[in-house]
């Protein structure tokens, strides 16, 4: 989902200073103020505003999911989002590829001194709108300032707690040969918007980060049936990675249908340019799910009336021939291994 | 996208191996020089789908494998000191020196930077006047023109905190030196489109006669190939051994003259090492004496860095097409992509790393 | 052993005194540098190749080639199945388009 936070009526609250300053984090009055002004009023609810050390909870006789995980995106902000709500969605994402749905946030900052005030203020709205968009609430946090150097402008840890409705089970390991799996829609395009939004790479293009909150079209696909037995979303190291986790973890093959897999000509193009193979560039608002092939056409439908789901498509299947690994059909019709990438993916001329 | 995506055509492709299954009557030995097509060749299986039919032998067309060892340790060495802004194509980052690749420099403290094109480390030399730039100007023609425009801008615009490391390559001489091999065993060549459309094919023809090889460069995408390979095969069947163009879309006869000029202007031709093949006369580029103050090596002084190559790694037989990755024991085992023994695994065209990636089994 | 994409040259200005152009590969721009190929003209495809254009692509020649791939397709939709009729249609539109885009 796209948010322009630039045009939310909501203006910096008058500060101090313009920019965080080490005493921000260090405990005193500043610090309380920088809460009070900036974090309080965009995380507003009641577990959060009685600013003790913890955040204390009732929560359902249920299974919990719990996931922790660590952005440090460059650029901060990048076509179609920014640290903050990739920061919530991510995290989102993270607890219900279990199935489960997520419910309360944690959130730590380490900040570097300097940073802009404005822009921290930028990074807590959207935040606060990718909350509301996924229906997590954000009870607890931290933040830290750091000298110069000793951190790139922002990093935000965010934990998550979910729910898992009961009969639900889904993990990378329950994977049965026949299993279709299902690719939520185009790859590629965060780790794409993020690339080509570097200073030094100077392209012009319309390619958006995908970065969205699932939880809703997980919900969708849950209520279709119970019977998912893997799904994760492809994230760093692309889809290739997590295909090939797939297999490793459930112990079977899986073949894939790279004509299926849908991809905007925008990011193809980029792609191309930059010698980049889509399938190992990271997603942000993409699942992955193994489905039976009874269940595979109501899932599929289910996830196509979702917004985040419309360009669902099939693109591969779970086979017993060469278990853990990952196959392409090539357009000779014969088969080549379609591998993890080994690092980074760096644009390349040769 | 135009110009390419008809290019991938699956139908169209199936019909022209037809082709030249149809024409084959004898099991012929082709090369292909460069190091994208060994990619698009492993990556669409046309090696397995000719096999009995033609075998396919990699060349050494990959400016990342064939970068020597000494020249590896030189960029090293410069991109590491303080004073340095070192800027590379992404390839080179993780081709190993003797003791440590660029990236290890980067995680030490080093201002190592990926550009996309050497005039971005012309302005990066603008913009930082209190720096040195340094550029590692690898790879084959198709790139020497850049590396060259990116020199004469910086004297032009009196950058003299700019300059490169050239360490380019020419294709003829390496082509000359492996068919002058008593191990030779290539009948055919595919010559490198891009290579070509900077400087034509003229120099090929003395070549295909004087050696008798048919040679036809080609373009990248699975058509282009296969349209090459249904070429040389036509041409070796009966016998003939001429150049003939395959990647007419792009590559004239004479090449880019406006490129090739910039070149004579900068560079001069020089004796260069091969990564895993040694010495060959006349085989690549340095900058000349109009230049010399452009010259990183001379600049930072590394020209005593000297060292040998070791010898636990084929690449060499593997870049002359001598043996195949998989011939080497240590293929999949002690050397992976990730830790890679030698530079053929490293770059994504290197062949050990596109068997690699796409059929180890 | 040189990645070089083909891209539509949309705008064409001067940088540092240097000739430039602004090429479209299918949505996504990047500049170039056209000092190569001076005879270049706005809408004309090129190959770039680290960030220099290495030559005007030659669209008769183009034309040729899908001409020879619609023989080579002809020939073998003649045993009459059907099975290539829609390669027939795709390869005439490629060469309609080029002709289009003059």
């Amino acid at each position: 989902m796209i948010v322009d936070t630039s045009t939310l009526s909501c203006p910096l609250p008058i500060m101090d200073h313009d920019t965080v300053q080490l005493a921000h984090g260090s405990g005193g009055s500043l610090s309380a103020s920088l809460i009070e002004k900036l974090f309080l009023p965009r995380f507003d609810n009641a577990m959060l505003n009685q600013l003790e050390d913890q955040a204390v909870m009732e929560l359902p006789a249920c299974r919990l999911a719990f996931s922790t995980d660590s952005f440090v995106v460059d650029p901060i902000f990048f076509p179609g989002g920014d640290i903050g709500d990739l920061a919530i969605n991510g995290t989102a994402n993270d607890v219900c590829m279990s199935g489960a749905v997520p419910l309360y946030v944690s959130a730590a900052f380490i900040i570097e001194e300097g940073f802009a005030m404005e822009s921290l203020h930028r990074i807590l709205l959207s935040m606060e709108q990718a909350g509301k968009q996924a229906g997590v609430t954000v009870v607890t946090g931290d933040t830290k300032v750091v000298n110069k150097g000793s951190c790139d402008k922002i990093f935000i840890t965010t934990t998550g707690l979910g729910s898992v409705p009961d009969g639900v089970m889904i993990s990378a390991g329950g994977i049965q040969p026949g299993d279709k799996i299902i690719l939520s829609g185009t790859i590629a395009d965060h780790g794409m918007a993020v690339m080509t939004s570097r200073e030094n790479l100077s392209f012009q293009t319309r390619i958006q980060s995908d970065t969205a909150a699932l939880n809703g079209l997980v919900e969708k696909m849950i209520k279709t049936t119970t019977e998912i037995h893997a799904m994760r979303d492809p994230t760093r190291g692309g889809l290739a990675t997590t295909l090939n986790e797939f297999a490793s973890t459930s112990n079977v093959g899986i073949k894939l249908i790279e004509g299926n897999i849908p991809i905007s000509p925008d990011v193809k193009g980029a792609c191309e340019i930059l010698g980049i193979d889509p399938l190992n560039v990271a997603n942000e608002g993409k699942l992955v799910a193994a489905v039976p092939p009874d269940k595979v056409d109501a899932v599929l439908d289910a996830m196509r009336k979702h917004p985040l789901g419309r360009q669902a498509a099939i693109i591969g299947e779970a086979v017993t021939d060469h278990k853990g690994m990952v196959a392409g059909e090539t357009l000779l019709g014969v088969s080549r291994i379609v591998d993890m990438p080994v690092g980074e993916q760096l644009p390349r001329i040769c | 996208m135009k110009y390419l995506d008809e290019y991938r055509d699956p139908t169209l492709a199936v019909k022209i191996l037809e082709e030249i299954k149809n024409h084959v009557t004898q099991p012929w030995v082709i090369m292909e020089i460069c190091g994208g097509q060994t990619h698009a060749i492993v990556r669409n299986g046309i090696d397995q789908v000719l096999q009995g039919k033609i075998e396919l032998v990699h060349g050494p067309g990959c400016p990342v494998c064939v970068t020597p060892l000494e020249t590896i340790d030189r960029a090293i060495d410069i991109a590491g000191r303080p004073e340095v802004i070192f800027c590379s194509f992404g390839d080179m980052l993780r081709v190993p020196g003797s003791a440590k690749d660029l990236f290890m420099v980067k995680s030490e403290g080093g201002d190592v930077r990926i550009v996309y094109s050497p005039l971005e480390a012309v302005r990066l030399a603008r913009e930082n006047p209190d720096r040195e730039v340094v550029f590692f100007a690898v790879g084959f023609e198709t790139t020497a023109p850049g590396n060259a425009m990116a020199v004469m801008q910086a004297d032009k615009e009196g950058l003299n905190n700019f300059s490169e490391i050239v360490s380019h390559v020419l294709v003829p001489p390496a082509m000359k030196a492996l068919l002058s091999s008593p191990d030779n065993r290539v009948q055919g060549y595919l010559a490198a489109g891009h290579v070509c459309s900077i400087m034509g094919y003229k120099e090929y023809e003395p070549i295909a006669r004087q050696y008798k090889v048919p040679i036809v460069p080609t373009g990248f995408e699975p058509v282009d190939i296969l349209e090459g390979l249904l070429m040389v095969v036509k041409q070796l069947e009966e016998d003939r051994h001429q150049v003939e163009n395959q990647y007419v879309r792009v590559v004239r006869r004479e090449g880019n003259k406006a490129a090739r000029d910039i070149i004579q202007k900068v560079f001069k031709v020089t004796d260069r090492k091969w990564r895993g093949i040694g010495l060959l006369p006349a085989s690549g580029l340095g900058i000349c004496e109009t230049y010399a103050a452009f010259d990183a090596e001379k600049k930072f002084s590394v020209d005593a860095i000297h060292v040998t190559e070791p010898d636990n790694c084929i690449s060499g037989l593997v870049l002359q097409g001598l043996k195949k990755p998989v011939d080497c024991p240590a293929f999949g085992r002690e050397c992976k992509p990730e830790h890679p023994l030698g530079a053929t695994m490293v770059s994504s065209e290197g062949a050990c790393a596109a068997y690699h990636k796409y059929h180890r089994n | 052993m040189c990645l070089a994409v083909p891209g539509k040259v949309i705008e064409i200005f001067e940088e540092a005194g240097l000739k430039m152009g602004r090429i479209d590969y299918a949505g996504t721009v990047n500049n170039a540098c056209l000092e190569y190929v001076p005879e270049i003209q706005v809408g004309q495809y090129t190959v770039v190749h680290a960030g220099f254009a290495l030559s005007v692509i030659n669209e008769e020649e183009a034309v040729k080639s899908y001409e020879a791939w619609e023989e080579l397709i002809e020939t073998a939709s003649q045993s009459g199945d059907g099975r290539y009729d829609d390669q027939l249609q795709t390869i005439r539109d490629l060469k309609e388009n080029v002709e289009d885009d003059d």
